[in-house]
């Protein structure tokens, strides 16, 4: 065979692979998606959608874990002498039974009703190079505030699927960083690339009915006006259940659930 | 069909061996430049397990601006988790591309070969446009395509800066080259750069599943068709031009490097794929497998390209011309 013809064959090939593999890259599309909606989340919000208080009904329950709860894996965190404190993971806290750090959200059932964003912040604090909380929820545009309370630089570094990714460092002592995330996104990872253990999860919804189970495995939404709703029960490592559940004025609903071990 | 089997068939000796001793004559061996070149390469060596260990601890964007680290372009951060890997990697990549500007000066200027004086701009043009490939990771997350092209490129320029170190030996300026032809089918030649193809191929794939742009298994199953080729090359170099030191030593080393890379890619795929999927951390098992399989692997490739380089000085192909048999009647006298 000619050679100049194998190289040019082979460099061709190459090329064609190239082109294949970019094709198949997934981060460079979500960019472009999010580019698009961001346009969408530009146009004004608007007013939300009145609730009588008089009529708001709350639901709450507990979360259980179904089986042997895996122990907890040790962190290392010799690689950096300012990090200091508890050294296992978060990743499935099951104390006694009870599931923490599982987002409950009504996921269906609120129709166009559009809400107020609140104006407080809610605050993500980096201590002992661990995320305080490790589980967080938020209204999409509401005011996220990251603090640094250890005597090392952390970076925050989101990694959406559908909002704008950034990277930042915050150092010791610093200002607090000030952010929002402008579209609905669940279990959206946050780490720390300095720490690569650090790793946390916010959660952006479109309306204020959310909480996160406490590491009893409890939660509680309350201010519901009545209707029928899909309830969502997520968990970064067990997934997702849903479940129905109809409230009428001032009714106060339990509505449990139960993760089972092999979902891992 | 065999080369003189058939009667409208002849052989030629092949031009890459003519004026081997007028080339010795007018290129002196420049032993500093050599060693230098051969720095450059360890030094390039020594980029690519930086690089691998940033990758490997997931520390690539553990300093998140560039050409800047942390607003500064000559201070030096406290280097301690993430950013021990990644500054000290920008910090190894900004010495080769300094060693890069000498060399390429010092081939312009002391290189009698004008393809030499070429090959060092072209080290420095690769040096460049890996730098900015860098920076165009940390400055949008870690693309898999540009990160993976960062990668290819990072043993493309090893496998360079290998070559400068070979060209400018005392071995390749004045040995004699002893040629022995090639008669058979595939070519040793096409074998060898076939072994460079699969290989790259191998190392685009490997590069897209570390940076999560692929899964891990196209990668796993072009192992098979990296076996089987460089198996085949190297048999093949071994049994017919074991005489050849310089075909020999190449060919053997590809063999016990595809050996040893066998085994440290099952050890990275346990630790990382297996055991590994839901470590909170990387752990050191997988990173010292997965480093060690990016190193092995550029040696891998720079093997192959000199196995290549090799044969095509030694083993040149017998080419074939044919001649119309309406003009072989013979002559009636």
């Amino acid at each position: 065979m000619n050679l100049r013809k194998t190289w040019v064959a082979m460099f061709g090939l190459l090329c064609m692979l190239g082109v294949l593999l970019i094709g198949c890259s997934k981060k460079e599309n979500t960019e472009q998606s999010s580019n698009a909606s961001e346009e969408k989340a530009a146009t004004p919000a608007p007013a939300a959608t009145p609730i009588d208080p008089s009529t708001v009904a709350s639901v709450s329950g507990t979360v259980k874990f179904d089986g042997a709860a895996p122990k907890a894996a040790k962190i290392d965190m010799s690689q950096d002498p300012a990090c200091k404190g508890t050294n296992t993971a978060e990743t499935v806290v099951a104390d006694g039974g009870n599931l923490a750090n599982v987002f409950v959200y009504v996921k269906d059932g609120l129709g166009d009703r559009t809400f107020d964003v609140p104006k407080d912040s809610v605050v993500i604090d980096q201590e002992g190079c661990r995320y305080h909380p490790h589980v967080l929820g938020v209204m999409a545009g509401q005011n996220v505030e990251i603090k640094n309370a250890d005597e090392t630089t952390h970076n925050i570094h989101p990694t959406p699927k559908d909002n704008r990714e950034w990277n930042e460092s915050q150092p010791p002592k610093a200002a607090p960083i000030e952010k929002s995330f402008a579209r609905e996104e669940v279990m959206l990872p946050v780490k720390c690339n300095q720490h690569p253990w650090m790793k946390m999860y916010v959660n952006v919804v479109k309306s204020p009915f959310y909480a996160v189970t406490d590491k009893d495995g409890k939660y509680e939404i309350k201010g519901l006006p009545p209707g029928d709703y899909t309830l969502a029960f997520v968990h970064e490592k067990l997934g997702e259940q849903d479940q129905k559940v109809t409230v009428a004025a001032k009714d106060s609903k339990t509505v449990d659930t139960t993760f089972k071990a092999g979902g891992m | 069909m065999g080369i003189g089997a058939h009667s409208d068939v002849s052989i030629k000796d092949s031009p890459s061996s003519q004026g081997a001793h007028l080339k010795s004559l007018a290129t002196p061996y420049n032993r500093a430049l050599h060693r230098f070149a051969i720095s450059v390469s360890c030094c390039t060596f020594l980029l690519i397990i930086a690089g691998a260990l940033v990758t490997s601890n997931d520390a690539g964007l553990s300093v998140p601006d560039w050409p800047t680290s942390f607003g500064s372009l000559y201070k030096i951060p406290h280097l301690v988790g993430g950013v021990k890997f990644e500054h000290t990697h920008r910090m190894i990549a900004q010495f080769v591309g300094f060693l890069t500007i000498i060399l390429c000066l010092w081939l312009w200027r002391a290189e009698p070969r004008r393809w030499m004086r070429q090959l060092g701009f072209v080290a420095l043009g690769l040096v460049i446009v890996q730098g900015v490939l860098g920076g165009i990771t940390v400055l949008y997350f870690l693309p898999p395509a540009v990160s993976s092209a960062h990668a290819a490129i990072a043993q493309t320029f090893f496998c360079l800066t290998v070559l400068i170190a070979i060209f400018t030996g005392r071995r390749f300026i004045e040995e004699v080259p002893r040629i022995e032809l090639d008669k058979n089918r595939p070519t040793l030649i096409t074998l060898t750069l076939l072994s460079i193809f699969v290989l790259y191929v191998q190392l685009i794939l490997g590069a897209m599943f570390r940076h999560h742009g692929l899964s891990w298994w196209p990668h796993v199953l072009n192992a098979v068709s990296v076996c089987v080729v460089l198996t085949w090359t190297a048999i093949r170099a071994l049994s017919l031009y074991s005489k050849i030191q310089p075909v020999r030593r190449p060919a053997m080393l590809m063999l016990w490097l595809l050996l040893a890379q066998l085994c440290v890619g099952f050890l990275a795929f346990q630790t990382r794929v297996a055991w590994g999927k839901d470590a909170v951390q990387p752990e050191l098992p997988m990173v010292i497998s997965t480093v060690a399989h990016v190193a092995i692997g550029a040696l891998l490739l720079a093997t192959a390209v000199v196995l290549a380089v090799e044969v095509w000085r030694h083993v040149p192909v017998a080419f074939e011309e044919r001649v119309h048999s309406s003009q072989q009647k013979p002559v009636a006298v």
